[in-house]
C-alpha cells in the first residue's frame, strides 16, 4: 500500500504547479475568461508540449499511457489554478470516448491531432429532459441513404464554442431510456443544420445549446460501432467524475489555505479573527472535509480504474462526498471572508462558484444519493 | 393562544389583495418572481403607491403617518405582498433611519425628513460598515470634527447597499477618541450631493452592482444633521439594528419561494427534471418547510411581544439566524431543481429590451446568481456568528 506519488506523478505535479504559479495567477485567469475565446490558445499549445494532452491516451497512439491516478494529480493542480482551458471536454470526455469506442483508424487519426493540440472536441450528450441520465437520449439519427439525419437538442454542451468537432450522442434504435441503440457521431459544428447558442457559464467557463435540425452526416461520421456506445459513455463519465472530483479537491485545498491565511491577518475586535474559537472549529471542519474528500478521491480513482460494476458505484460514492465536502468548504470559505467573500474582486468567490457547479455537473450529490438508494432498495 | 383571523382582519386581507391586484404592474411582478432586478424608478413607484394608500409607514407610529396596524395586520400585509410578488420595501429610509429620527430626532428633524421618507421622495442608504469595522462596528474610524456650525467628515464607508441610488446616507461617525469606543460615536445624516462625497461600485458574485464604497473627503455637514446628542450614536444605532434583523429574516418571501418551488415540482416546465420522484430531495424540501413554519411562529411570538410595546430584543437574533439559514436552504433547493440549467450565465435575458436567445426553463437563469449573491444574508446585518455571540451573552448569560 502506497499513496506517495511516483516519479512521473511528481514531475506532473511540479510542472503543473509551476505553470499555475508563473502563468496563471487569478487576474490572468480573469482576463482569459473575459476574452473572446474564453481561454488561452497558447496555453493549449503549452499543454500539448508539456504532454498533458497526451496523458491518458495509450502509447500505441502516441499517448503517455497514464492511468486515472496520473490524471488525478494533474487535475488537482489545474483545480488549484481554476484553469478554464477545455481539458475536461477535449481530453477526458471526448478523448475518453475516442479511446474506448473509436475504430483503430479513428483512434490513430484523431488522437494524434488531440495530443498535438490541433483538435478540440466537445461532447454533446446532455438533453433538457435528461440532464445527467446518460441513457435518456431523445436525439435521433435516422438512416438516410448511405448516411444519417440527426435531429435533437443538446443542452449545456461544455466548450462547444471553440470545438473543431462535436461528439453527438444520438439514438439509432430503441426508445429514450434504453441502453441499447445509442450511437456516437462526429459532427462538424459549422455544418448545415447545426445551430449553436453560445454563452458563458456561471463558473467562468463556456457552453452552448446545440440544436440539430436535419443534420446530414455520412456513415464515416459514426464514431466506433453503431448502437452500442453506452458502455463507453458510462465508463467515460465515471472517469470524468473522478477527474472533476480531483479538480474539486484542488479547489477545496486552495479555499482552506486562503481562509486560514485570511483569518490570520484580518483583524476585528483588536485581534486576528482566527483567534475566535468558532472560526477555528469551522476551519478544522473544513480541513477534515478536505481530507475526507481527498481520501474518497483516491478510493474513487483506484476503483473506477478497475472498471466493471464497482466503477460506477465508486464514482457515485465519490460524487456524493465531493458534493457534501464542497458545499461545506465553499460556503464556509465565503462566510469566513465576510463581505469580501461575496465580491467579484476576490478569487475566493470564484473558487466557490466553480465548486458549486462541479456539484451539478455529471449528477449532483442528491441525484447520485437517490440512485444509490434505488439500487439498494432494488437489491 | 390562537391564530385565527377576525372578520375585520379577513376584510383587511381582501383589501390588501385588491391593492396588489390593481397597483402592482405585471412587469414588476414578473421580474420579482423571476429574481430579476427592478429599476430604481419601479421601486420608487411601488413605494409611492403604498404611500398613496397610506401603507408606507408599516411600523411607524400613527402620529407620523404610520399605519397603526396590529401585528396580525402586519403579518397579513407582508404575506400578501410576498404572495403577490411585490418588491420588498427598501428598508434604509422607511424602516431604518425613520425610527431613529422619530425616536431620537428633534422636532425640526422630524418635520424636515419624515414626510419625504414616507413618500419615498428621498432614497436613503446606510453608512455603518467600514473596511476595518465590519463585525467590530464600534471600531469605526470615519471622523467628524466640529468646525463652527459644521462637522467636517473624513473616512470611508463600505458595502453601502444601493448607495449609487441614494440621495442621503445615515452614518455612524467618530466624534471622539477618548473613553470606550462606543461612546465616541455619533449619528449623522449626510446629503450625498455634498462636495467631497464619492461613490464607487463593488461588484458582487452575481456580476451585478449592488454595493458600493463611499468616500468622504472634507465633507462639510451642518450640525443640525446630527441626531440627538454627540456620542450617543451607538445607542441609537443598536435600536435600529434590532429592527434590521427582524427585517432580514424574510419569512414571507421565503414562504412564497417555497410555494413557487412546490408548483414547479408539481408541474415541471420543459427542461426541468421530475424531482418529485427523488425522495431525498423531497425530504429536503419538507425539512425547509418545517424550519420555516417554526420560524414563522417564532416571528409571530416576537411580533406579538412587540405589539404590546416591547422593542424587539435579543430574540431578534433568532429571526436573523434562522431566517437567513432557511433562505439559503431554499436557494440550494432551486439549484437542484435547475440542474444543468443553473450553468448558463446569460445576464439580461429577461430584462427589458433583450432580443437574443432565451434559456428555458424560465426560472433557471437567476438560480445560480441568486445562490451566490445570497450568501450575503448570513454576513450582513451582523454576521450569524455575531448573532450567536449575542444569544450566548445577552440571552444565555455566558
Ligand atoms: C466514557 C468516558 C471515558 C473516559 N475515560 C478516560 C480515561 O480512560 N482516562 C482519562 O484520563 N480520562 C477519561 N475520561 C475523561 C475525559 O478525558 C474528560 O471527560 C474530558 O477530557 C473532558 O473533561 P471534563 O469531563 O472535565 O469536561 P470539561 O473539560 O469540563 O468540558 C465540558 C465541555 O466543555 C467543552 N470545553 C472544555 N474546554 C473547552 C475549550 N477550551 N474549548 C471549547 N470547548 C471546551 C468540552 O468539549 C465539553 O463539551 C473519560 C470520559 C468519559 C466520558
Ligand atoms: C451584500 C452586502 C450588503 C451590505 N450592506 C450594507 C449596508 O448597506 N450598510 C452597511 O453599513 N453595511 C453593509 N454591509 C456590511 C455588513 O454589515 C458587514 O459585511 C458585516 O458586518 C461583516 O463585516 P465584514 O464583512 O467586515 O466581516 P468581518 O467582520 O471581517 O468578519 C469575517 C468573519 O469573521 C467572523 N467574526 C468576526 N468577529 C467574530 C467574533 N467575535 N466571533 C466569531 N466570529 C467572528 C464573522 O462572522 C465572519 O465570518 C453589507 C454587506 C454585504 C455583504
Amino acid at each position: 500500500m502506497d499513496f506517495a506519488l511516483n516519479d512521473i506523478q511528481q514531475m506532473l505535479q511540479d510542472s503543473a504547479a509551476k505553470f499555475i504559479k508563473n502563468d496563471y495567477d487569478f487576474e490572468t485567469r480573469r482576463a482569459l475568461t473575459e476574452s473572446e475565446l474564453g481561454y488561452s490558445q497558447s496555453n493549449w499549445q503549452l499543454f500539448a508540449e508539456l504532454g498533458w494532452l497526451a496523458l491518458p491516451f495509450a502509447e500505441e497512439f502516441g499517448g503517455m499511457g497514464g492511468d486515472l491516478s496520473d490524471l488525478v494529480v494533474l487535475q488537482t493542480e489545474l483545480g488549484r489554478g481554476l484553469v478554464v482551458e477545455p481539458f475536461l471536454s477535449t481530453v477526458i470526455l471526448c478523448g475518453g470516448l475516442i479511446q474506448r469506442h473509436g475504430s483503430d483508424a479513428q483512434k490513430g487519426e484523431l488522437i494524434e491531432k488531440v495530443l498535438a493540440g490541433e483538435l478540440k472536441l466537445a461532447l454533446a450528450s446532455a438533453e433538457p429532459q435528461a440532464q445527467t441520465r446518460v441513457e435518456d437520449v431523445a436525439t435521433t439519427a435516422v438512416a438516410d441513404g448511405d448516411g444519417y439525419l440527426l435531429n435533437g437538442h443538446k443542452c449545456v454542451v461544455l466548450d462547444a464554442h471553440s470545438a473543431d468537432m462535436l461528439i453527438v450522442v444520438a439514438r439509432t434504435g430503441g426508445v429514450a431510456g434504453d441502453r441499447d441503440g445509442i450511437t456516437l457521431f462526429l459532427v462538424d459544428p459549422n455544418q448545415a443544420g447545426v445551430e449553436l447558442f453560445n454563452y458563458p457559464t456561471n463558473d467562468g467557463g463556456r457552453a452552448a445549446e446545440v440544436r440539430l435540425n436535419r443534420v446530414r452526416v455520412s456513415a464515416g461520421a459514426l464514431l466506433g460501432d453503431k448502437d452500442n456506445a453506452f458502455p463507453a459513455l458510462e465508463a467515460t463519465f465515471n472517469h470524468a467524475i473522478v477527474a472533476l472530483s480531483a479538480e474539486a479537491v484542488g479547489i477545496m485545498d486552495r479555499l482552506l489555505e486562503a481562509t486560514v491565511e485570511y483569518c490570520k491577518v484580518r483583524k476585528q475586535f483588536d485581534q486576528p479573527i482566527g483567534n475566535f474559537q468558532v472560526l477555528q472549529h469551522r476551519m478544522a471542519e473544513m480541513f477534515i472535509e478536505c481530507q475526507q474528500a481527498r481520501s474518497m478521491l483516491y478510493f474513487g480513482a483506484i476503483t473506477a480504474a478497475a472498471g466493471g460494476e464497482e466503477a460506477a458505484r465508486a464514482a457515485a460514492l465519490l460524487k456524493v462526498k465531493i458534493g457534501s465536502a464542497g458545499r461545506l468548504v465553499g460556503q464556509q470559505a465565503v462566510q469566513l471572508h465576510g463581505g469580501m467573500g461575496v465580491t467579484d474582486e476576490l478569487d475566493v468567490g470564484h473558487f466557490f462558484k466553480r465548486l458549486t457547479m462541479i456539484n451539478t455537473l455529471f449528477g449532483s450529490q442528491d441525484e447520485h444519493l437517490q440512485r444509490l438508494v434505488f439500487k439498494a432498495q432494488a437489491a | 393562544m390562537n391564530i385565527d383571523f377576525t372578520e375585520q382582519e379577513l376584510a383587511f386581507r381582501e383589501e390588501v389583495r385588491a391593492f396588489f391586484r390593481e397597483e402592482l404592474p405585471e412587469q414588476v411582478r414578473y421580474k420579482i418572481d423571476n429574481g430579476l432586478r427592478i429599476s430604481r424608478d419601479d421601486q420608487v413607484a411601488y413605494q409611492k403607491a403604498l404611500h398613496a394608500k397610506g401603507w408606507a409607514g408599516v411600523n411607524w407610529p400613527v402620529e407620523y403617518g404610520g399605519t397603526g396596524w396590529s401585528s396580525a395586520q402586519k403579518y397579513i400585509f407582508f404575506n400578501e405582498a410576498a404572495e403577490a410578488a411585490a418588491p420588498r420595501i427598501i428598508p434604509f429610509g422607511l424602516s431604518m433611519v425613520a425610527p431613529v429620527i422619530y425616536t431620537f430626532g428633534s422636532e425640526e428633524q422630524k418635520q424636515r425628513f419624515l414626510p419625504d421618507i414616507l413618500a419615498s421622495n428621498v432614497w436613503w442608504c446606510q453608512g455603518y460598515s467600514e473596511p476595518n469595522a465590519g463585525s467590530d462596528l464600534a471600531g469605526l474610524k470615519t471622523k467628524a470634527v466640529r468646525d463652527g456650525d459644521h462637522y467636517i467628515v473624513n473616512g470611508t464607508k463600505t458595502w453601502t447597499t444601493l448607495g449609487h441610488y441614494a440621495d442621503w446616507i445615515f452614518c455612524l461617525v467618530r466624534t471622539s477618541d477618548t473613553g470606550r469606543k462606543q461612546e465616541g460615536i455619533s449619528f449623522l445624516l449626510i446629503d450625498m450631493k455634498t462636495p467631497g462625497v464619492t461613490v464607487k461600485p463593488i461588484i458582487t458574485l452575481d456580476g451585478r452592482r449592488e454595493v458600493n464604497e463611499v468616500f468622504f473627503e472634507d465633507v462639510r455637514v451642518p450640525v443640525e444633521n446630527l441626531i440627538g446628542e454627540e456620542g450617543k450614536g451607538w445607542t441609537y444605532a443598536k435600536v435600529l439594528l434590532t429592527h434590521e434583523r427582524t427585517n432580514i429574516a424574510g419569512v414571507a418571501p421565503s414562504k412564497h419561494r417555497l410555494s413557487t418551488l412546490r408548483k414547479l415540482l408539481d408541474n415541471p416546465p420543459a427542461g426541468m427534471g421530475n424531482l418529485r420522484q427523488n425522495s431525498l430531495f423531497m425530504a429536503r424540501v419538507i425539512q425547509a418547510e418545517v424550519e420555516l413554519k417554526a420560524l414563522e411562529f417564532t416571528e409571530l411570538r416576537v411580533l406579538s411581544a412587540v405589539s404590546t410595546g416591547k422593542a424587539p430584543g435579543p430574540e431578534s437574533s433568532i429571526l436573523k439566524i434562522k431566517g437567513t439559514e432557511v433562505q439559503q436552504m431554499i436557494d440550494e433547493l432551486y439549484l437542484e431543481v435547475a440542474g444543468y440549467y443553473a450553468l448558463p450565465f446569460v445576464p439580461g435575458q429577461y430584462e427589458d429590451g433583450y432580443d437574443g436567445v432565451r434559456i428555458e426553463p424560465h426560472f433557471a437563469p437567476d438560480v445560480a446568481p441568486h445562490y451566490y449573491n445570497n450568501r450575503k444574508v448570513t454576513i450582513y446585518g451582523g454576521t450569524n456568528e455575531i448573532q450567536k455571540n449575542i444569544i450566548a451573552k445577552a440571552v444565555l448569560g455566558l
